[in-house]
Order: structure tokens, then C-alpha cells, then sequence
């Protein structure tokens, strides 16, 4: 470092703020990837409705769609069922 | 109605020993009968802060275990009355803590303490996960420092997820404490403001400590920091308990101190 660098007013990085955005959107981003897992329970809930609807019309495998939504403070399950034409 | 109350971080090193040590024995000397445990199995060391290392003759994996009663372990202060220490123990067996074990040694110590402080390891393993589950309240401790603040906000969905609480469809009353806090860097734009860190983690504060050098001196000595009542760390972790047990207490140190003159330092 020579003499002359001692008087340079260094213009001060706030690093502090820095620290805050990023923490911030890391945060914003755990938070998002946490609620979009859906809960462990899913695929047989899924399985025993398949099979309460089997006992009734027959339904392919994919024809039922189970999705849990998060909600601020509400979760919302969502089913959705595709019935064969002929099922009356 | 007694109290279980978890101090915890997720990182390592950011105080929580000292804050348990201080917290407990700042409960005590109000008169609260109260009990910290180490659950920071394989690692003990609220023993040492707490200067009764020498004291142990029992640790909570005996009492757990049915080894030695809870009463053969549970170390009383000499300091402050209604404080008692239940250190961990140091076998590296990580299921020595199990559930019904705590379970049981927690409402045991419940029949007679009006708080019970569980100091956390750190990390999010077995052990840490068996000192918050029991917890009606967590102090989180947190430095002004980014893998400290994130740690936090890890530890505090954990809580809110996977403890005795959450599962009951409760909640656990969560408070922040800022630790090793500098309002010179803070004011500099170097270190993370007390703001910053309650915005993020909206969780509600319950005190900041400053960084300071009476915090070692205490350890080095084995006398929880909270009893130097000349530092300022040890008037903050007062301020602390007060705010706990309901006071109305403001915010001290967290601004920069106005630098002295010679004069003013000559005669101040």
C-alpha cells in the first residue's frame, strides 16, 4: 500500500445491507421450496381414494389427481377425478 | 403452572450456553425455582460456564437410563438459590435421549420447577430436535451475521413444524436474542442492524446483548455473565429476564456511545 492510498477516501460499502437482501431472498426461497412439498401422507390418500372410487366406475390410475395447495393459512386439497364416459 | 423453555439457534457458537447459564440464574435470583438442562449429549459444557464441573457426579442420560434418581443429579448452585444445573452426559451414544426418557425427566422436574430451561445443542440432529419438542417457549439466539440469521430461521420452522406444540395444534411463543451485538459496526454498515434481523425472522425481540469482553471473563471463570452486574452484557441479559417475566423494560446498548473528549474522559 503506498502513502497516497492512507488519504483516499475509500467509499464504504455497506455490506450490511447487502447481508439483509440476501438473506432475504434465500429466506423468501427455503420458504417457497418448504411449502411447495407436498406432505408425505399424499400418495396413499391417493391410492385408498382410487379404490373407493373403483368400487363404483372404473377409473384408470390417472385419471385421479390429488394436489395439496398451501394458502396463507389455509392448505387446500384438491382432487380431480376424470369418469369414463359410460359411468352412469 | 411451570414453564419449559428451549434456548436454541441451530449454529454453534453464538451463546447459547451463556444464555442459558445467564437466563437461568437471572430466573433464580427473582425467586423462581429453576432448572437448566444440558442436552447437548457427548459435548457437555453448561457445567463449565456455570462453574460446577467439578459438581457432577450424575448427568441426565443416568436419570434417563433409571442409573441415578433425578434428585442424585440435579446439582444445586451455591450462588443463587431456587437454581439447579442437570448436566449432560458425555457418552457418544446419540440415542441416549430418548423421547419418553426426556418425557419423563421433564415432567418430573415440572412437580417442582417453575422453569425449566433446556439448553439446545447446536445443529439440527437428535439432540437439538429433544430440547425444543417439549418446549412451551424458545429463545433463539442469534448473532448479527448471515449464516447465524438463516440457522435461526431454519430452527424456528422446525419448531413451528415438529414440536410436542405444533403437533397438538399449538404454538411455541418464540423470542428473539440478538447476541455479540456491536452498534459501532452496525452504525458503519459493517454488521447487520437489530431492525434487519426482527424484519427477517419476524419474530418478536426480547433483548440484545453486546459484544463484550465481560462475557468471556465470566466463562473463564465459571460464573454465569448475568452476575457481573458492572457489564453491560451481564445489565442486558437482566434486561432479558425482566422482559420475560413481563417487565417493560427498553432497549440498552444498541446505540453507538457518544465518543468521549480528553477532557470529558480526564474528568468524566
Amino acid at each position: 500500500m503506498g502513502l497516497f492510498d492512507l488519504f483516499k477516501k475509500e467509499k464504504k460499502k455497506n455490506t450490511a445491507n447487502l447481508a439483509k437482501e440476501r438473506l432475504q431472498i434465500l429466506i423468501a426461497h427455503e420458504h417457497a421450496d418448504k411449502s411447495k412439498k407436498s406432505p408425505d401422507y399424499l400418495p396413499k390418500l391417493r391410492d385408498e381414494i382410487v379404490q373407493v372410487i373403483r368400487k363404483y366406475v372404473h377409473v384408470a390410475d390417472d385419471d385421479v389427481n390429488v394436489n395439496v395447495e398451501k394458502g396463507d393459512d389455509f392448505d387446500v386439497l384438491e382432487l380431480n377425478i376424470t369418469l369414463p364416459e359410460s359411468a352412469k | 403452572m411451570s414453564k419449559v423453555i428451549v434456548v436454541t439457534s441451530g449454529k454453534g457458537g453464538v451463546g447459547k450456553t451463556t444464555s442459558s447459564a445467564a437466563f437461568a440464574a437471572g430466573l433464580a435470583a427473582k425467586g423462581h425455582k429453576t432448572a437448566v438442562i444440558d442436552f447437548d449429549v457427548g459435548l457437555r459444557n453448561l457445567d463449565l460456564i456455570m462453574g460446577v464441573e467439578r459438581r457432577v457426579v450424575y448427568d441426565f442420560v443416568n436419570v434417563i437410563n433409571g442409573e441415578a434418581t433425578l434428585k442424585q443429579a440435579l446439582i444445586k448452585d451455591k450462588r443463587v438459590d431456587n437454581l439447579y444445573i442437570l448436566p449432560a452426559s458425555q457418552t457418544r451414544d446419540k440415542d441416549a435421549l430418548s423421547k419418553e426418557g426426556v418425557e419423563s425427566v421433564i415432567n418430573e422436574l415440572k412437580k417442582e420447577f417453575d422453569f425449566i430451561v433446556c439448553d439446545s445443542p447446536a445443529g439440527i440432529e437428535k439432540g437439538a430436535f429433544m430440547a425444543l419438542y417439549f418446549a412451551d417457549e424458545a429463545i433463539i439466539v442469534t448473532n448479527p451475521e448471515v449464516s447465524s440469521v438463516r440457522d435461526s430461521d431454519r430452527i424456528l420452522g422446525i419448531l413451528q413444524s415438529r414440536s410436542k406444540a405444533a403437533e397438538d395444534g399449538k404454538t411455541v411463543k418464540e423470542h428473539l436474542l440478538i447476541t455479540r451485538y456491536s452498534p459501532d459496526r452496525v452504525e458503519g454498515g459493517d454488521m447487520l442492524g437489530m431492525d434487519d434481523i426482527v424484519e427477517i425472522l419476524s419474530v418478536p425481540l426480547i433483548g440484545v446483548i453486546p459484544e463484550s469482553g465481560s462475557v468471556l471473563q465470566a466463562s473463564n471463570s465459571g460464573n454465569p455473565v448475568i452476575m457481573d452486574k458492572d457489564s453491560e452484557a451481564g445489565q442486558a441479559y437482566q434486561d432479558v429476564v425482566a422482559r420475560f417475566l413481563g417487565e417493560e423494560v427498553p432497549l440498552r446498548f444498541i446505540d453507538v456511545e457518544p465518543k468521549k473528549g480528553f477532557f470529558q474522559k480526564l474528568f468524566g
